[in-house]
């Protein structure tokens, strides 16, 4: 059933694909009307594809290849379904999905483009998913039958049987579906050489939509990293976090760009592009994490010969686009002029700076790759990514903090200064109290000016009434103020975190930062699938009355494996963050610990930006309706009076 | 469908390949006393890759290996070596894997220069965006 | 729209040719897998100093001095704790046969352990020294267990077999000895 849906749904994708790239031809062809509807109906049939899939691992029907080999009959219900896209058919199966329903939505509802370059963007999505097809038909059908069915299913990797990771795959990939449909829509206008403002709007929403769950997704896997590992970090510029990344990094830049193109019609070429770029970065990413050319701690069942695949389908997509862009890109005109010091300026050179920062990122990840194949062995880790984006980050940063208040095109410097004093003397003011401190470089530049971005975020919101403020303006005031929070945490954790490693008796009490923490007893619990060792910790902070931690190391027996299970107490003013190691011979016990400050900041800011971006792309669609409704309500009035 | 079995092996490898029984060594996860000490310990400690698993620093791996050579740089520190001396030593011996801070070498370079080309690219590319400021 | 050609042509093929190097590179390392093995930079280079206690009665401990002693000796780094380790044993006790020393160094291990070991797949070392916190490994670039190094007799590392010696590099191996014996 749900593989008949999806052999449909392909051969709907080709029609789609087919009709769109006639109608560029041959305008007016017989085709061209079947292009929107036929999008509609394949989102629906691979909707029911998918709904198949999680229907056979709700009910773990072990007749089904995936199920036996991803799912346990003992599992909580909750990580059944997740099972559906924990493993690599089914969230290909989920790529798809989303992609379909997305290519569904702007066959339904976009309406303002010239509907050649509707038809150019739907086959251009037609033709991406189509590889998808081929892919999940030919080389990973979910639905692959066992005969006999197995007699019990082989379980999830506890790893992923966390309530965090069960969605957090499915918010990457709505993140780089909607990248995709920006490259078709960056495609397509190529293709019809339609770069216009009516263009960016049209796929402001999506690059929007796309970068929230980015955001989103990011954050979440970044705490999920830190609550899991159990070594009290949150980034390691692991390959697996920098493929999430780049992405994110393109569609920033992109978001940024679509504005400029939107509102003052420059950037025409650039903006394809990374239309182009953020979506090859998805693909890539997805990639790099799939093939296991590069060794990582998230790597989860890693498969070089789907890595062919994918990259086969990555050459065609990204290699075709790039080419059309280069013939093509020579006949779009950059668009309008604007002076060094102006608002178009500010976003060129946030633009410049992300992408200098996406090289950075994706050379330094690809890099070991690059010295085996000259026959050496080289690592690239935090040493090298820290100060070499830092160079970067910090700058853009102090531009983000000024460009919202320049005028469009041409402004004078002279005129933002004064509201600029304030937070510059606090900047100023912290820093040398941290030098006073004795604090590092980094670290210390982070705190002040994350400070200081805090102040100047709001700035724009001055003078307004704020009832008036719209709602875009509020998202970026917010996105802005949320990345200064995260700055901050960033900062903080790596200024003032202080660390605790232990080996303890029950009953012994060890200090960490201003924490005073008590091993209380160790006993053992048992979990649905899993045993393990649980301390108890009494904790008091500063002499308060003591609140109880409970770390655990957990003995999965479905798959075999061990793992620390951290536990956080958390505070408005930070995390303590407690595991249990190993017992040492002499009836002690390892204990980590680690009191840091304003940690949680770090991902507070993350779901900041997330929300800012969330309140633009709600003000945007609104507008859009908006407007619709409005000329929708003139041409009723128009054909009334034509009538009367 | 072997495949997949292989797979799930090799995920449920790590904990059946046995373990040393041995205790783990004396500051493998036990700090130095003195706090500057263990400062440049755990800085060095989080650039040095750990030699059996998959892309993790030695301080955030649980592999015993790794809890050896944090036991011998804790010692090294402890007896006044320089951090990047004992950094040397271990790339003395194992290459430059070892080490997740790379070097510039006539390999490397690229890495350093990249951000540098990066910059004077989109200055050449840009330098024609502008309008004078009289425009 | 105006069709005014923008700046420089070469500039918009350059996404192009970026992708295609990224294609190039993980295409290359996708059909030609690297050896992933961390190899030890030690090869040519003097053993360093070291001595160690007896890792179980059965034998004495090792030190640098007794394998700078002109003959070629194979050092192996095991564990009874290691399954390779054990399923390696009937080709270092093939290659004592053929008259190459083997000497051992115990990581991380137990004088028990060792004599159960040594007691169920055989003692094939004339030399076993005990490394508790892995100290010697490292200082020969060792990433591993099981890991067996050619030692010619002025101490000199000569050859490094990464993982266990399968029934068919037995050759391999006492041809390496040889070499390093002349």
């Amino acid at each position: 059933m749900g593989l008949a849906a999806l052999w449909l749904a392909a051969a709907l994708a080709a029609l789609q694909l087919i009709g769109g790239f006639l109608s560029l031809r041959l305008p007016g062809n017989p085709l061209e009307p079947v292009v929107r509807p036929t999008a509609i109906v394949q989102a629906a049939l691979v909707a029911v594809a998918f709904a198949c899939l999680i229907a056979v691992f709700w009910r773990t029907d072990l007749s089904v290849a995936l199920v036996a080999e991803n799912s346990h009959s003992a599992k909580p219900l909750l990580y059944k379904i997740a099972g559906a896209w924990g493993n690599h058919e089914g969230s290909m199966l989920l790529w798809v999905t989303i992609m379909a329903l997305a290519g569904g939505c702007v066959a339904l509802l976009e309406r303002r483009l010239p509907e050649r370059t509707i038809l150019a963007t739907l086959a251009a999505q037609a033709f991406v998913s189509l590889g998808f097809y081929a892919f999940l038909l030919i080389a990973s059908n979910p639905f692959a039958r066992l005969d006999p069915a197995a007699p019990e299913g082989q379980g999830l990797n506890p790893l992923l049987q966390d309530p965090g990771l069960a969605f957090h795959p499915p918010t990457l990939y709505i993140g780089y579906v909607g990248l995709s449909v920006a490259f078709s829509f960056a495609v397509g206008a190529l293709l019809t050489r339609e770069v216009s403002p009516a263009f960016a709007r049209a796929m402001r929403p999506w690059v929007l939509g796309a970068w929230i769950f980015l955001t989103l997704g990011i954050t979440a896997g970044s705490y999920w990293a830190y609550y899991e590992l159990g070594w009290g970090g949150w980034w390691f510029w692991d390959p697996v976090e920098n493929a999430s990344l780049m992405p994110w990094l393109a569609a920033t830049a992109l978001l940024h760009s679509v504005s400029v193109l939107a509102s003052r019609n420059a950037l025409r070429a650039w903006t394809v592009m990374l239309g182009v770029v953020a979506f090859a970065m998805s693909m890539i990413g997805t990639f790099l994490v799939r093939s296991g050319v590069l060794t990582s701690v998230h790597a989860f069942a890693v498969d070089p010969e789907r890595g062919t695949f994918i990259l086969a389908l990555l050459t065609i997509n990204i290699g075709a686009a790039l080419t059309i862009f280069a013939l093509r890109a020579g006949t779009v005109s950059e668009g309008e002029r604007f002076a060094v010091v102006s608002r178009e300026s500010a976003l060129v050179f946030n633009n410049v700076m992300l992408t200098a920062i996406l090289g950075i990122v994706l050379l330094g990840t690809l890099y070991p790759l690059l010295a085996e194949a000259l026959g050496a062995q080289v690592s690239v880790g935090p040493p090298y990514f820290n100060p070499a984006t830092a160079v970067f980050v910090l700058p853009m940063l102090v531009v983000m903090a000024i460009g919202p208040l320049l005028r469009w095109r041409r402004d004078q410097f002279a005129r933002v200064r004064p509201v600029l004093i304030l937070p510059l003397l606090v900047l100023i003011g912290v820093a040398i109290w941290l030098t006073i401190y004795g604090l590092h470089v980094l670290p210390l530049l982070g705190i002040a000016l994350g400070t200081g971005l805090l102040m100047v975020a709001l700035v724009p919101l001055r003078g307004r009434r704020l009832r008036t403020v719209t709602l875009p303006l509020w998202g970026m005031v917010v996105a802005h103020f949320g990345i200064g929070v995260a700055l901050l945490g960033v900062a903080c954790d790596s200024a003032f975190s202080t660390e605790k490693l232990v080996a303890a008796r029950v009953g012994e009490t060890v200090a960490v930062g201003p924490w005073l923490v008590r091993l209380s007893r160790i006993e053992p619990v048992a979990g649905p699938n899993w045993t393990a060792l649980e301390a108890t910790l009494a904790a008091s902070y500063s002499g308060a009355a003591a609140d109880e931690l409970k770390p655990q190391a957990r003995s999965f027996w479905t798959p075999v494996q061990q793992t620390n299970e951290s536990a956080i107490l958390t505070r408005w003013n930070g995390q303590l963050y407690t595991v249990l190691g190993e017992e040492a011979d002499d009836g002690r016990w390892q204990l980590r610990l680690w009191w840091k400050p304003f940690v949680t900041l770090i991902w507070l800011g993350g779901m900041l930006v997330a929300l800012g971006g969330a309140l633009a792309l709600l003000g945007r669609v609104a507008s859009d309706w908006r407007r619709a409704i409005a000329a929708g309500k003139i041409v009723y009035r128009r054909q009334r009076q034509g009538r009367g | 469908m072997m495949r997949s079995l292989l797979i799930a092996a090799l995920l449920a490898a790590a904990p059946v390949l046995a373990d040393s029984t041995l205790p783990p060594a004396p500051y493998a996860n036990v700090q130095l006393e003195d706090p500057a000490q263990e400062a440049k310990a755990a800085a060095l400690m989080a650039s040095l890759r750990c030699l059996q698993c998959q892309g993790q620093s030695i301080s955030d791996s649980d592999a015993q290996i790794a809890g050896d050579l944090r036991n011998q740089v804790r010692l090294r520190i402890k007896a006044g070596e320089d951090p990047e001396a004992i950094r040397a030593w271990l790339i003395d011996r194992y290459g430059d894997y070892v080490s997740y801070a790379p070097r510039v070498t006539t390999l490397t370079w690229p890495l350093f220069a990249a951000p540098l080309a990066l910059l004077a690219l989109a200055f050449v590319l840009l330098r024609r965006r502008f309008t004078r400021s009289a425009a | 729209m105006t069709a005014v050609p923008t700046g420089s042509r070469w500039a918009l093929w350059l996404p192009l040719g970026l992708f295609a190097g990224f294609v190039a590179v993980v295409l290359f390392s996708l059909l030609k897998p690297a050896d992933r093995a961390v190899k030890s930079a030690m090869i040519g280079r003097p053993l360093p100093q070291f001595t160690l206690a007896a890792a179980s009665a059965a034998q004495p401990g090792l030190a640098r001095a007794d394998l700078a002693d002109g003959k070629v000796h194979l050092l192996n780094i095991f564990a009874s704790w290691c399954v390779p380790c054990a399923v390696e044993g009937p080709q270092l006790q093939a290659l004592r046969a053929r008259g190459v020393d083997v000497v051992g160094v115990a990581i991380r291990d137990k004088p028990d352990d060792l004599a159960r070991f040594f007691a169920q797949h055989g003692n094939p070392f004339s030399r076993v020294g005990a490394d508790n916190v892995s100290a010697i490994q490292f200082a020969l670039g060792s990433s591993g267990v099981p890991e067996s190094f050619v030692v010619d007799g002025r101490g000199v590392i000569r050859y490094q077999h990464i993982g266990d010696i399968r029934a068919d590099q037995v050759d391999m191996i006492a041809a390496k000895v040889a070499e390093a014996g002349r």
